[in-house]
């Protein structure tokens, strides 16, 4: 279990660093996407159209804040269960996404996608959104304001602490974990 | 008859809905703590020590503890011998639900089961409120709340078993169903069983069992005993804090067991994650 520090955007050798249960505290920009604005990247690139943000060594995280009080760039901000993302990602990571932020099981194929084009999925500590919000400097929508909270934002963070659940080495932390720790 | 004001109301409501937000309550910090301490795995115990940290930023900062901040879930106990004047309990708690909601920056969560558009425009910023009424002797209005999130409603499930899978039956589905969560409904979780009545009514008591204080001895002791042969149990899952691996998964279980048809044994699991947003009060 190694510490990182990466600044995005991610390349193939800083993925290639990463093994599950490594923590890796994120600088720089992640942009944020939930179902509908997956659903809507993936249009664009089926029918070949400009995407709002580049892909390549991107990192998304899944996340639908509350609404920010006054002055501040973000409301809670803590991730959400990544599995309704499962039928995007594998598209998206084939098109240069590096890496994923969120919580919760992902399918087979997101994790093929990240063996394949060298990705990872991080996760984040759920129902800790105040402590996460506090790392991100700045945020602005660039993209699907109509969407509220499910719009695409650009977010500048500062030492996002994120754990690697799975790697491009096909490992899987909430399978390893658990095996390593059941009884019976 | 005893008269309360609607404006009473809903000010208290209110109130309660604001500070459950973000203040996480006793018991459930102490669970987390007890858990925190207990945990043998580094990479979990690195987790709840975040849990506890952002709970404590959470009150000191007056920020929502989740950025799912729930539907907004009550079960009322009106007494036969008080009245609200000047509107309905139910307008009631609604109007403070959404002027909660509002006022502190929470999400809006509510949406059409269809076509899964926001219902803060027509409806009411996170309105409907998700309200159980009941009624009972006496001249007070009892008011048990909970913020209740997706995440690990998305995880509960219920079936009705056949009478002679008993106990073992039971245990067994609670198993299945939290060890198929894995990770999902942000562990350590406490986890809700209703037992028996109807088919809704063991539904109903898995999420009522949820508001009983973590930490607190079911006053049945066979019921007592049944939740500690449980929680043991489903600790050897493994699956540990945010499903990282590790021997604390579960805080506690809580059972509500009532009769039920001779033919039936329903059954009901109600997940609650570690942000357990939860609190009463009694007018
Ligand atoms: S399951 Fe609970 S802690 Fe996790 S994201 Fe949902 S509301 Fe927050």
């Amino acid at each position: 279990m190694a510490e990182y520090k990466m600044t995005t955007p991610l390349t193939n050798e800083d993925i290639e660093k990463l093994r599950i249960g490594d923590i890796v505290y994120l600088n720089g920009t992640i942009y944020t996407a939930r179902d509908a604005a997956h659903k809507r990247l993936v249009d664009l690139i089926e029918e070949g159209k400009e995407l709002p943000f580049d892909l390549q060594g991107s990192v998304i995280y899944f996340v639908g804040p509350t609404p920010p009080k006054p002055g501040e760039p973000i409301g809670s901000a803590g991730p959400t269960t990544s599995y309704r993302m499962d039928s995007y990602s594998p598209i998206l990571i084939k098109h240069g996404q590096k890496a994923m932020i969120g919580k919760g099981k992902r399918n087979q194929a997101v994790k093929d996608a990240c063996k394949e084009y060298k990705a990872v999925y991080f996760g984040a500590t759920g129902g800790a959104g105040a402590l996460i919000a506090q790392r991100i400097k700045s945020a602005e929508v660039i993209a699907y304001p109509e969407l509220g909270p499910e719009a695409i934002r650009r977010l500048e963070v500062e030492d996002f602490p994120v754990t690697v659940v799975n790697d491009s080495y096909g490992g899987d932390l909430y399978e390893e974990g658990r095996k390593k720790w059941a009884r019976d | 008859m005893r008269e309360i004001a609607y404006e009473d109301l809903v000010k208290s409501v209110k109130a309660m809905v604001m500070h459950t937000a973000t203040h996480l309550p006793e018991d459930a910090l102490k669970a987390i703590q007890k858990a925190y301490d207990n945990e043998e795995s580094e990479v979990a115990k690195s987790v709840l020590k975040q849990i506890l940290d952002n709970a404590q930023l959470a009150s000191k900062e007056d920020r929502p503890l989740c950025q799912d901040t729930g539907l907004a879930v009550f079960f009322v106990n009106v007494g036969e011998d008080v009245k609200v004047v000047g509107g309905s309990i139910r307008d009631a708690i609604n109007e403070a639900t959404e002027a909660a909601y509002k006022e502190g920056y929470l999400r809006a969560s509510t949406c059409d089961c269809f076509d899964r558009h926001n219902l803060k425009d027509e409806v009411g910023y996170n309105l409907p409120a998700m309200i159980h009424f009941d009624i009972v002797p006496g001249d007070k209005i009892e008011i048990e709340y909970a913020a209740k999130g997706g995440g690990s409603e998305n995880v509960s499930r219920a079936r009705v078993l056949a009478p002679a899978q008993g106990k073992e039956g039971i245990k067994q589905f609670v198993k299945d169903v939290i060890s198929e969560a894995g990770p999902n409904p942000c562990p350590p979780i406490i986890v809700g069983v209703g037992i028996g009545g109807t088919f809704e009514i063991a539904a109903k008591s898995s999420k009522h069992a949820l508001f009983r204080e973590a930490g607190t001895k079911n006053p049945v002791p066979e019921l007592d005993a049944f939740e500690q042969e449980i929680l043991e149990e489903l600790n050897k899952l493994g699956i540990g804090a945010m499903g990282m691996g590790g021997t604390q998964t579960v805080m506690a279980v809580h059972i509500e067991k009532n009769p039920c048809h001779i033919a039936s044994l329903p059954v009901s699991v109600n997940v609650q994650c570690h942000s357990s947003r939860h609190s009463h009060i009694t007018l």
